[in-house]
């Protein structure tokens, strides 16, 4: 509690040196299935015990077939997708076409990497349909690695997200389970109820998610309210 | 005679043991962990009969909610309560100790102890430890000369208000106040405004969250409200997530049954018929 | 580094219908390094009356030790076993008392509350906080995976068959996502009538 700390404080007082990156907060989680992608996100920003908005997307449409979830410094979020999008669309004017997923998730790495000594301060998730339109999620650290997986969980409450994960749709430490993979059905019902839990335990995560459902059609949006407070 | 048998009683108040080996480990570079914090919105405000009480029901380690549903509004005497906010454990002890103390002046004194009494003894507790126990309080209640409301800090100092917050959400809850608030409200007025107060504080501070608890005390009769509100619901989950029987693989499994063999129950009547306290 | 998290380790306590259950992993390890895998962080303090001592080792035998000194004088005093309510209070002002030099423990307690005949939980902060809950209590390294798997899991009136697979489940799969829990878990479940101690296969690395 803010007011507490001040009173119990000692000795002389610090310069406080400017820091260049604050936590916006925000969780993402994604899902690939067979033939779509499925990628939600928390619609609070936050700075401290702060709010900034409610209602903010955390999800960028990056083409029809591809969409990334960012999170964690709000400013590095908006100076590097529209970065991306501009690279993309150089992209477009060079080759006549749209980049496809896997050109995407490996440009963000690149992207990342080059500011290795002065990282963008950022969660991301790629989630698409790859060449093949099979379902594919990719997720990177700040600094560019990036591995894709069939799901996975980033940001603030992404060590409450992950576990749940591994259980409901990686199917871990489970016996007498049929190993299949995930329907659209139940990845949207996983992406919603690891929120729930989210939102009940870790503080930054609340207001309502984003989800985004991805496959041969298009993309489709949906929005669900989480508790408020 | 202190023995390896019969071992001394412990010195009552803290103990320090522990201080210099943690001492040491912070040296070597682990830090002491953070104890839970209230991370509060914790509000009082007297009306005409009376004074109100408010508080959230969040208590957090860091960004993690440790508890939901937790009463930040401690019991001090019959006629008087005490919202925490800080460190939960010193809000928590510290409130016990000095009702059992106002308990042991009201039986010593045989008249309703003034809320001045219950002040001035959290301030000089407080202030012996330096604001190291980090206890911010807000002292309600009512007594022979009125209603009386105090805001009491962790180093032991204190106002006597008419109307305060304290903890992390106090500045949207005196928002709230400073607009609102009037003298000789009635107890309905009273109650709205500290609900709100309490729910700008639970909506708009991170760390404050969840129910609204009220308590309302008047001359002779106190209500304590808890929840008050529900604030929030849980979100309704889509899926149910029960396991079939045999889905975790078990190694190994050891029944021990409980079986009463025998049961004696002996009432030892007391004085009064009651069952006697043991004074040994 | 925390010194809470020096030696690693979890416990998770759920309530189900008429029963609860405790679950501890069972690695023992200094810092990265994993010393053992067949350290228990619950201990029986009565028949029915389970508390897990999940932080700083060396604490969790030491409060251990004390807290039994403490019950046995209890017991022998007053001639009866004591009730996890009891318990509760007796280790929240052990932790408490050291204030400002405490144990590294964070104490989850879960038992049959013979004089309600009904389950009992609590957990508390280092500093002896009490939070008495009929829902899950849970500490130690990996808490934060086991606030999220709990969250989901958890549903009220479990029967002990379905309590013991969800405890399982969710601080199985918690602490595989952590890197100083796991190796090997035992899970207790209390119930009226016989308590029932399982050891569950899990990950070992």
């Amino acid at each position: 509690m803010a007011v507490v700390e001040t009173y119990a404080g000692y000795g002389p007082i610090q310069a406080q040196r400017f820091s260049p990156y604050a936590d916006n907060g925000g969780s993402i989680v994604a899902i690939a299935g067979e033939d779509f992608a499925v990628i939600g996100s928390d619609t609070r920003l936050t700075v401290g015990y702060a709010i900034n908005t409610r209602e903010q997307n955390k999800l960028f449409r990056l083409s029809d077939k591809t969409v990334l979830g960012s999170c964690g410094c709000w400013c590095d979020v908006l100076t590097l997708t529209r970065v991306l999008n501009a690279r993309m669309m150089m992209y477009n004017h060079e080759h006549q076409k749209v980049m496809g997923t896997q050109a995407v998730a490996q440009l963000l790495s690149t992207m990342l990497y080059y500011k290795r000594f002065f990282p963008y301060y950022v969660s991301n998730i790629l989630a698409g349909l790859d060449e093949n339109g099979k379902g594919a999620v990719y997720h990177y650290d700040p600094v560019g690695h990036y591995e894709r997986n069939y799901y996975y969980a980033g940001g603030a409450s992404s060590a409450l997200l992950q576990p749940f994960l591994d259980n409901q749709v990686g199917l871990k430490n489970m016996e007498n389970v049929t190993k299949e993979i995930i329907s659209l059905e139940k990845a949207v019902a996983v992406v919603k109820d690891a929120f729930i839990s989210a939102a009940e335990r870790e503080i930054h995560t609340g207001d309502a998610i984003m989800i985004n459902i991805i496959d041969k059609n298009g993309i489709r949006e949906e929005k669900f309210a989480l508790r408020k407070d | 005679m202190a023995s390896v048998l019969c071992p001394d009683f412990a010195p009552p108040g803290f103990s320090f043991e522990n201080h210099q080996r943690n001492a040491f480990l912070v040296k070597k570079g682990f830090p002491a962990p953070k104890a839970t914090k209230t991370g509060t919105t914790i509000v009082g405000a007297v009306f005409r009969d009376g004074v109100v009480l408010g508080a959230d029901t969040r208590a957090t380690e860091d960004t993690i909610v440790a508890t939901k549903n937790c009463q930040k509004i401690h019991y001090m005497a019959p006629n008087m309560y005490c919202c925490g906010a800080g460190t939960a454990a010193d809000t928590e002890f510290t409130t016990a100790s000095i009702s059992s103390q106002l308990e042991l002046h009201r039986l010593n004194t045989g008249r309703v102890v003034p809320v001045v009494t219950a002040n001035m003894m959290l301030r000089q507790m407080l202030f012996r430890y330096q604001g190291h126990i980090g206890a911010a309080l807000i002292l309600g209640g009512v007594d022979n000369s009125g209603p009386h409301l105090y805001q009491i800090y962790p180093h032991g100092s204190s106002d006597d208000l008419p109307y305060c917050t304290m903890g992390s959400g106090s500045l949207g809850a005196m928002a709230v106040f400073e607009s609102r608030w009037k003298p000789n409200m009635s107890e309905e007025e009273a109650k709205l405004l500290v609900r709100d107060a309490v729910a700008a504080g639970v909506f708009n501070d991170l760390a404050s969250g969840n129910n609204i608890d009220l308590c309302v005390l008047r001359k002779g009769t106190v209500d304590l409200l808890r929840p008050y509100e529900v604030a929030n619901v849980k979100g309704q989950r889509i899926n149910t997530y029960k396991y079939k029987k045999g889905t975790t693989v078990v190694l190994k499994q050891k029944v021990v049954p409980i079986v009463v063999e025998d049961e004696v129950v002996r009432k030892v009547p007391g004085p009064d018929g009651e069952e006697s306290m043991d004074t040994s | 580094m925390s010194i809470m998290e020096y030696n690693g380790g979890c416990v998770l306590a759920m309530m189900g219908k008429d029963c609860v259950g405790i679950a501890t992993d069972l690695r023992f390890g200094v810092q990265g390094m994993t010393v053992a895998y067949n350290y228990e962080k619950v201990f029986d303090v009565g028949p029915q009356l389970y508390i897990g001592l999940p932080g700083l080792a060396t604490d969790t035998e030491t409060v251990l030790q004390r807290l039994k000194l403490r019950v046995n004088l209890y017991e022998l005093k007053e001639g009866r076993k004591l009730q996890p309510a009891v318990l509760t209070s007796m280790v929240a002002n052990m932790l408490y008392e050291r204030r400002f030099g405490p144990y590294f423990v964070e104490p989850v307690i879960a038992g049959w509350d013979s004089k309600k005949n009904k389950p009992y939980l609590s957990t508390m902060d280092l500093i002896g906080c009490i939070t008495e809950t009929d829902e899950f209590a849970l500490a130690g390294t990996c808490s934060e995976q086991m606030y999220g798997m709990s969250e989901a899991l958890w549903q009220p009136d479990l029967n002990a068959d379905e309590l013991f697979e969800s405890i399982s489940q969710a601080m199985m799969n918690a602490f595989d996502r952590d890197a100083v829990s796991g190796m090997g878990a035992i899970v207790h479940i209390i119930e009226k009538d016989k308590v029932t101690t399982r050891k569950i296969k899990t990950r070992m690395d």
